[in-house]
């Protein structure tokens, strides 16, 4: 029965997570402004992180951990490099 | 212990030019002497093996090579290879004594010596080699050290010119010569050189012999600067001097001949053979002895007269006959004492006259009169003048010429060219003497005030006359014994009977001798002026066979290649992107077409969270290429989370290691091309301008093209997946990782362990991609529009500018106050993150590859933080050290399976308990991982850190320029 609830919510999990992946991949293609895209992308990389863990969940294994480690600690620097392109027009000074 | 004297020959030459190399750039005399003892050795070493070899032993070593194709390491010595080896040792050992005195202070010694040493040991490779392969790829060192010789002063256009020809000419005549040898190869069933010898008949036999003997005549002729292909040899007197001895009169243009004698028992006697080189030999003779009378240059006086002595040697060993090869080999030696000598005579009157020109030089016995005595007798000897070595090899020539080889045309008038160009030889030896030497010096003074050279700069110029004196008065006494040997193992059974004396009564053969020489004589003395004052050889001067090869140069590499670059070559992407594709859906097409595709069962059953997933991405990716071309920061956005959804898709299809390493990827890359954006240039679009139907039908045919790549992916990537796989190697390494790996990460265990020599490769070709990519940027000059500041920059500073409460530069501190602060407090963490992915690597996901993404992403954060100029004051980042640290590290866990006895890369497994850490796989395939974190770690830095530089460069240019204006201004004050 917990296994049930589990795998359950689990994929209910993971379906929304899907479909907010989707809103924002709307909002990354329509924008409007560039300012949009760059949040949304930042927004994505956490769904996806979020989306690892709950496979994790699902398979009971905890090798996918490191994949989520890696977008906690570092999925940041794409969107700091977009957003500081965004206000000084080069990343690195 | 003879077997490793043997290779040390060869090796020695190389070693002592690498270390010649490393001396200190001002060590004229210890590069000198470094040089001379290798010469020395090398001779010394030759020697040891005279025993052996004078009682008709042949010296083998051997080690295996790739011996599936018959590739032998072979050495060989045999008395032939003996001679020819003292030969080039000896020679070697006279030039860097006479070096030391010419080359000046302000040229590379190191270089010369370097190069000079290579090409000694490349030419000792060719003499000593026992294989056929070995000797070509020997030939090919010759060919390129050759080249680098000639062009030693590569600031002069004549070198570079030279050097290039003579390289164009070999080399063709090197590739010639491999298929030759291949052919051979191919009819012996091997390269081996004994095998080779042993099977004559076999070979002439051969209906391949024709195409066999045409290419390898090809090689050895350009190599010997025959006829057709000579002139590249007077072009290469723009070389110094000692190279000219030492190369272009005693060895490598000996390495022609001296192969054509080493496969005469097994290739001549035929009538090709004779009629090709027979023809080939007597023009180079003749016209080589008829240009070098025109000469107004010493030294190529001396290249046209090599020309025709090896012509000489060309036509001897064409006509077939033991005695004629008997005579060849003499020859050869002979031809290597007079001429080198002469060649390092013409070096003392270049270095102390400052002329070569031979209408200016004149009258100069009596400013150097013992280099003049020598010069005299060499070219006595170049001549043939009686009691000098050159008169008996001579008349061994015209007593063969004379003889009846075969019933042809090419051998009747074989006696009459001897004697020509005899005659010419004479006249051209006399003119080189008077024109230099006798007379008057010259009413305007030489360039220089002449005197005599330094007595050691002589020095080899005596040797070698002596030697010439010496064998030509008592030949049996010195040189018998060693020509014996010679010949006794070229000619093996076939040796004939011959005799060195210096009077053989008054023969055909003297009567020539004396003829050649009444008759040169007297056309010196009826021309000699004519030939004083005259530019251009009258008839033979309009044949050029450079006007030829320039014309050849000039058509394929300007002429046929523009026109090839025009029909097929665009500036623009796009339609290069098209061919691409087109030909690589064709190259897909064909095959599915000829032979179908099957399907395996698809299976039911649809997750909706991963379609979805899919559904996304694929929209992501088809809206980066849409949005590519005008925004392109949205195209980015778009293909960030492309990528996002293919590193999910990797974690559901239970591919953890792809997921990270794909998720750092993502993110360094992100970063790069937010790095390249910045320099391309602004964004623009036309004005509306109307699309014509030539432009929908364009683009009517990219969008075709574009989905029938992606659909034609599509469907075989579906049969792939459908299909049930065979039996793969999959299966070995995931039985496999952890009881020979020691690791449970079966994906790091193939890379690191299996798979380690393709890891070290790849890394391997990283670092190049790395190095290259800094290269490249070191000379980036940035699109006009891009140089500024970017706009935004420039808004926020004139805002600060204004406001007089605020500091430059404020703006962009506070703007990104928290998120430096949290970007530089990562750091360590990042850093751990780092550590932990490295030391899971083995039994968990991670690895070195996506630790070293990670770090180099911690270190970008820092640059991004705080700017490059902080970052760089405070932590020294030396990725160049990261990357070679990386490669040693990794090659050197390689060498050391080797050293206890085990294959390259073997690895050693074992457990090891640590402190707090607790119980951790320690494999030797951790420390080739290790050298793998640390050269990706380097690579990655260094390529977005070189990209970040050009920032810099442009504030450094500002500051500087600031600074500029600041100093005028206090001066004006």
């Amino acid at each position: 029965m917990t296994a049930a609830i589990l795998l359950w919510s689990v994929s209910i999990a993971q379906a929304m997570l899907v479909i907010a992946m989707g809103c924002n991949a709307y909002r990354l293609i329509r924008g409007p402004r560039a300012q949009d895209r760059v949040l949304c992308l930042d927004a994505m990389y956490v769904i996806a992180m979020l989306l690892i863990l709950t496979m994790g969940i699902r398979t009971g294994s905890a090798i996918y951990f490191e994949a989520a480690l890696i977008i906690a600690v570092l999925g940041f620097a794409s969107s700091v490099a977009l957003a500081k392109f965004l206000m000084r027009g080069e990343v690195i000074e | 212990m003879d077997f490793f004297a043997l290779a040390l020959i060869i090796a020695l030459p190389f070693v002592a030019g690498l270390a010649a190399a490393l001396l200190p750039s001002d060590s004229r005399t210890p590069v000198t002497w470094l040089a001379g003892l290798t010469a020395a050795t090398c001779l010394a070493l030759t020697f040891s093996f005279y025993p052996a070899v004078s009682s008709g032993h042949v010296v083998r070593y051997q080690i295996d090579w790739i011996p599936q194709l018959g590739l032998g390491f072979t050495l060989r010595m045999d008395g032939f290879a003996w001679v020819f080896a003292s030969l080039v040792s000896a020679m070697a050992l006279l030039v860097v004594i006479y070096t030391r005195y010419y080359i000046s202070r302000e040229d590379p010694v190191r270089r010369f010596y370097l190069l000079f040493l290579g090409f000694m040991g490349s030419m000792l490779g060719i003499v000593l080699s026992g294989n056929l392969i070995l000797l070509v790829v020997f030939w090919e060192l010759t060919s390129l050290f050759s080249f680098l010789l000639i062009g030693y002063w590569h600031h002069k256009q004549a070198a570079r010119d030279g050097a290039r020809m003579a390289l164009t000419i070999t080399s063709v005549g090197g590739l010639s010569l491999l298929a030759g040898i291949l052919v051979i190869g191919h009819i012996v069933g091997s390269y081996d050189l004994d095998a080779v010898l042993a099977s004559g008949n076999a070979i002439r036999e051969h209906h391949l012999y024709v195409p066999a003997l045409l290419l390898f005549l090809l090689g050895v002729l350009t190599k010997s600067a025959q006829f057709p292909f000579h002139f590249w040899l007077p072009n290469a007197m723009a070389a110094p001097t000692p190279v000219s001895a030492f190369l272009h009169s005693a060895t490598l243009v000996k390495g022609g001949v001296f192969l054509m004698a080493r496969l005469w028992p097994v290739l001549a006697g035929t009538p090709e053979w004779f009629t090709i080189l027979g023809l080939a030999g007597m023009a180079s003779f003749v016209l080589g002895a008829y240009l070098a009378m025109f000469q107004q240059d010493l030294k190529g006086l001396l290249a046209y007269s090599t020309i025709s002595h090896l012509g000489l040697i060309t036509l001897l060993l064409s006509l077939g006959s033991p005695l004629a090869a008997v005579a060849a080999i003499f020859h050869m030696l002979n031809h290597a004492t007079f001429k080198a000598s002469l060649f390092m005579a013409a070096g003392i009157i270049d270095h102390e006259a400052g002329t070569r020109d031979l209408r200016q030089l004149s009258g100069l016995f009596r400013y150097m009169p013992i280099t003049g005595t020598l010069a005299t007798v060499a070219s006595a000897a170049m001549a043939g003048v009686p009691l000098l070595n050159g008169f008996l090899s001579k008349e061994m020539f015209f007593a063969e010429a004379v003889e009846t080889h075969a019933n042809s045309w090419v051998d009747t008038i074989a006696p009459y060219a001897a004697v020509l160009g005899s005659t010419l030889a004479v006249t051209y030896s006399i003119r080189l003497i008077h024109s230099i030497f006798l007379g008057a010096p010259p009413p305007e003074s030489f360039p220089r005030e002449p005197h005599e050279p330094p007595f050691w700069m002589r020095f080899p110029v005596m040797c070698l006359v002596v030697t010439c004196l010496v064998v030509g008065i008592i030949p049996g006494l010195t040189i018998g014994p060693f020509l014996r040997i010679a010949v006794t193992s070229v000619l093996g059974e076939a040796t004939p009977a011959y005799s060195l004396a210096i009077w053989h009564g008054f023969t055909i053969a003297f009567g020539m001798s004396v003829i050649a020489l009444v008759c040169g004589t007297m056309l010196y003395l009826v021309a000699g002026n004519y030939l004083e004052h005259t530019d251009s050889p009258p008839v033979f001067g309009r044949i050029q066979g450079q006007r030829l090869f320039e014309r050849t140069m000039v058509a394929i590499s300007w002429r046929w290649a523009r026109s090839i670059e025009e029909v097929l070559g665009t500036r623009r992407l796009q339609p290069q992107v098209r061919l691409l594709v087109a030909v690589a859906i064709a190259a897909g097409a064909i095959p599915i077409l000829s032979a179908g595709l099957d399907f395996g069962p698809v299976g039911n059953g649809i997750d909706i969270a991963f379609t979805g997933l899919w559904c996304i991405g694929m929209v992501c990716a088809v809206a980066a290429a849409y949005l590519a071309k005008f925004h392109r920061l949205a195209a980015l956005a778009l293909l960030g989370g492309a990528g996002l959804v293919t590193c999910v898709t990797f974690v559901w299809l239970s591919a953890p290691d792809l997921a990270a390493t794909q998720l750092a990827v993502e993110i360094v890359t992100t970063v790069l091309i937010l790095l390249g954006l910045r320099w391309l240039p602004k964004r623009w679009r036309t004005a509306e301008e109307p699309i014509g139907v030539s432009d929908r039908l364009r683009r009517l045919r990219d969008l075709s093209l574009a989905v029938m790549a992606g659909s034609g992916m599509t469907v075989v990537s579906l049969a792939v997946l459908t299909r049930t796989s065979p039996d793969s190697i999959a299966d070995f390494f995931i039985e496999n990782a952890y009881t020979e790996g020691g690791g449970r990460n079966v994906v790091n265990v193939i890379l690191v362990d299996f798979r380690g020599f393709d890891t070290l490769g790849e890394i391997t070709v990283l670092g190049i991609v790395a190095l290259t990519v800094f290269a490249l940027l070191r000379r980036f000059r940035p699109a006009p529009d891009t140089i500024e500041r970017p706009e935004q920059q420039r808004i926020q500073q004139s805002y600060d500018e204004a406001e007089p409460d605020r500091k430059a530069g404020a703006t962009a501190t506070e703007y990104l106050y928290v998120p430096s602060v949290i970007m530089q407090w990562m750091f360590p963490v990042v850093i751990v993150l780092a550590a932990y992915l490295f030391l899971r690597g083995h039994d968990a996901p991670g690895g070195g590859f996506v630790a070293g993404v990670a770090l180099a992403a911690g270190f970008i954060l820092q640059y991004m933080a705080a700017g490059t100029v902080w970052v760089e004051d405070r932590l020294r980042i030396l990725p160049v050290v990261w990357m070679g640290v990386g490669l040693l590290l990794a090659a050197l866990t390689g060498v050391a399976s080797i050293l206890l006895g085990d294959p390259f890369l073997t690895s050693y497994f074992q457990y090891a308990d640590v402190p707090v850490l607790g119980k951790i796989p320690l494999a030797s395939a951790t420390v080739f991982d290790l050298g793998v974190f640390s050269l990706v770690v380097g690579a990655t830095v260094l390529m977005l850190i070189a990209i970040a530089h050009q920032s810099i460069r442009r504030l450094r240019a500002a500051r500087l320029e600031e600074a500029r204006q600041l100093e005028e201004k206090q001066q004006w004050s």
